[in-house]
């Protein structure tokens, strides 16, 4: 039997290295989808398909001289982009990626830490991420990182609300915060998508601004605002910021696929397989499956929808989204009063 | 209302449905997604080139004749030609024993030509009495500092042995063109 301390480090780390591991080729595949969706092939040089190109990049990070502005506050410069990059990587932490191994009697369940109050614990740290864009912008003292930084704060804070009320709608259907309990009970073709739909469009909407990708890339918005809170940053300070966005991007494909799309769960695939580590070992297969797919999509959106306008952007977070999803939980309310699932 | 094209504007109260967006993004999901199998317009240059004009005016290139000698003899007509100003040249006599290397008297030593400066209107090639300069379907390469744009004899010269083949700059206008018996001195060169 292995001890507790030694499985849980197994699956820190390798949690952590598939995080990296798939933001590094998220930054390949976004430029080839990009370029394939624009009738062009992409990064095509390095390697064959120019499959070396992430390393190829990270190397340029690496060697690019780091500038530290003088007028900035130097400890809150550098403090900025590690707490996007640890609030980034924190979040996978609570995601269940398969059900359990089982080896020799011992069952080794495939989540780093199933704390009861997952959702929660998902919100907070996200919502800790706000400030890392908003100190690293502060700190660049520099008239557009600010205003990246405010327009970053004022969006994630706006779209967090409507994101918790969709999620107030999916824990009353659910009855349970964890997201171990959320990902076992969507078995068989009870995604909860199908209890949830209004639910996960808000929440999919709320996904994108959360993490500032297109269309609601304000914060960064290239052409208003130079690169928005990063426009000082350099080198690999700059790689943190823009590597945490991908991350943020897989974990936000993980959570929509383990709260709406049945986690690692796959209708009918329990006919053909009865062994119990290959059905979960399949179940990590169909979960990447459907990261890669919401991964896909978010870049998907990208080149398809122009960016907002920063009015419309408010108008959309409180004036639709925050009535629609209050909207949503009253219906899941007198569903589950007319079904008989609450007196 | 010239054309009788001119459509008036109407300020239309969207739909309900047109206000909820979701059609329309999800049509626009459907034009990007089918984009992603379209035929990619990428050329890949080094490996694949894209198909030059016949005339495609190029980097320049000194011919020499059928023996193997320089046919340039320095007459500074391409440099007067040029608007861009962009030929230098010295010119040299020809010393006893280099009948093989340069075809007339007079010869260029030097001769150079500023690639920065070139706008490939291949004047020069229409100045030239001698046959002597041609323009080419060859790329000049990009470098790293200013220096290596200026091409001298060693680039533009072309080797012993392995003439560069410019038949195709020749038209046949060209050709009938030079046949004129005012310009018996200088043979139809077909090299």
């Amino acid at each position: 039997m292995v001890p507790f301390i030694v499985y849980k480090l197994i699956l820190v780390i390798v949690v952590f290295s598939v995080s990296l591991v798939v933001a590094m080729y998220s930054t390949y595949a976004e430029r080839k989808v990009a370029a394939f969706m624009q009738d062009r092939l992409g990064p095509n040089r390095a390697g064959p398909f120019g499959i070396l190109q992430p390393v190829a990049d990270g190397v340029k990070m690496f060697m690019k001289e780091e500038i530290i502005p003088d007028v900035s506050n130097k400890w809150l410069f550098v403090l900025g982009p590690c707490i996007a990059m640890m609030t980034a990587l924190m979040t996978g932490v609570v995601i269940p990626w398969g059900s359990s191994l089982v080896i020799k009697g011992q069952s080794y369940p495939l989540q780093i830490t199933d704390i009861n109050i997952g959702i929660l614990y998902l919100l907070g740290v996200v919502s800790i991420g706000v400030y890392g864009i908003m100190i690293g912008g502060w700190a660049s003292n520099n008239k557009y990182s600010l205003l990246g930084a405010i327009r970053a704060s004022s969006q994630m804070i706006s779209y967090e609300l409507a994101m918790g009320f969709s999620i107030i709608a999916l824990v009353m259907h659910t009855g349970t915060l964890s997201l171990r309990e959320i990902s076992a009970m969507q078995t068989g073709w009870h995604w909860n998508i199908f209890y949830q739909p209004l639910g996960f469009l808000i929440f999919i909407i709320c996904a994108f601004a959360e993490t500032n990708r297109a269309p609601f890339d304000l914060p960064e918005c290239e052409s208003e605002l130079i690169g928005g809170y990063h426009t000082e940053f350099s080198s690999m300070k700059l790689g943190f910021y823009l590597f945490a966005e991908y991350i943020n991007m897989f974990i936000s494909s993980a959570v929509i696929s383990t709260l709406y799309f049945g986690g690692y769960h796959m209708p009918f695939i329990g006919r053909f397989i009865h062994e119990g580590n290959w059905l979960t070992l399949l179940g990590i297969v169909f979960l990447f499956a459907k990261i890669s797919f919401f991964i896909f999509f978010f870049m998907w959106v990208r080149w398809t929808i122009p960016r907002f306008r920063y009015d419309q952007l408010m108008h959309l977070g409180w004036r639709i989204l925050i009535p629609l999803s209050l909207l949503n939980i009253a219906i899941t309310g007198v569903v589950m009063y007319l079904t008989g699932r609450i007196v | 209302m010239l054309t009788n094209r001119s459509i008036a504007v109407t300020k239309k109260e969207m739909t309900l449905i047109e206000r909820l967006y979701i059609p329309a993004i999800l049509h626009g999901l459907r034009i990007t997604v089918r984009h992603l199998f379209k035929k990619k317009v990428t050329i890949k240059y080094p490996e694949s080139r894209r198909e030059f004009a016949k005339v495609y005016r190029g980097q320049h290139v000194l011919k020499r004749d059928e023996i193997g000698a320089e046919r340039c003899t320095a007459c500074g007509l391409c440099a007067v030609a040029c608007p861009a100003e962009a030929i230098t040249m010295t010119a040299g006599e020809r010393k006893k024993g280099e009948e093989k290397l340069y075809r007339e008297e007079k010869y260029a030593t030097t001769y150079e030509i500023n690639m920065l400066r070139c706008i490939f209107c291949g004047l020069c090639e229409d100045a030239c009495p001698k046959e002597a300069i041609f323009l080419t379907d060859r790329i000049t390469p990009s470098t790293f500092n200013r220096g290596e744009q200026i091409y001298g004899k060693d680039k533009l010269v072309e080797p012993i042995g392995k003439p560069i083949d410019i038949s195709a700059r020749q038209t046949k206008e060209v050709i009938e063109f030079k046949k004129n018996a005012a310009y018996a001195h200088n043979k139809v060169y077909n090299g």
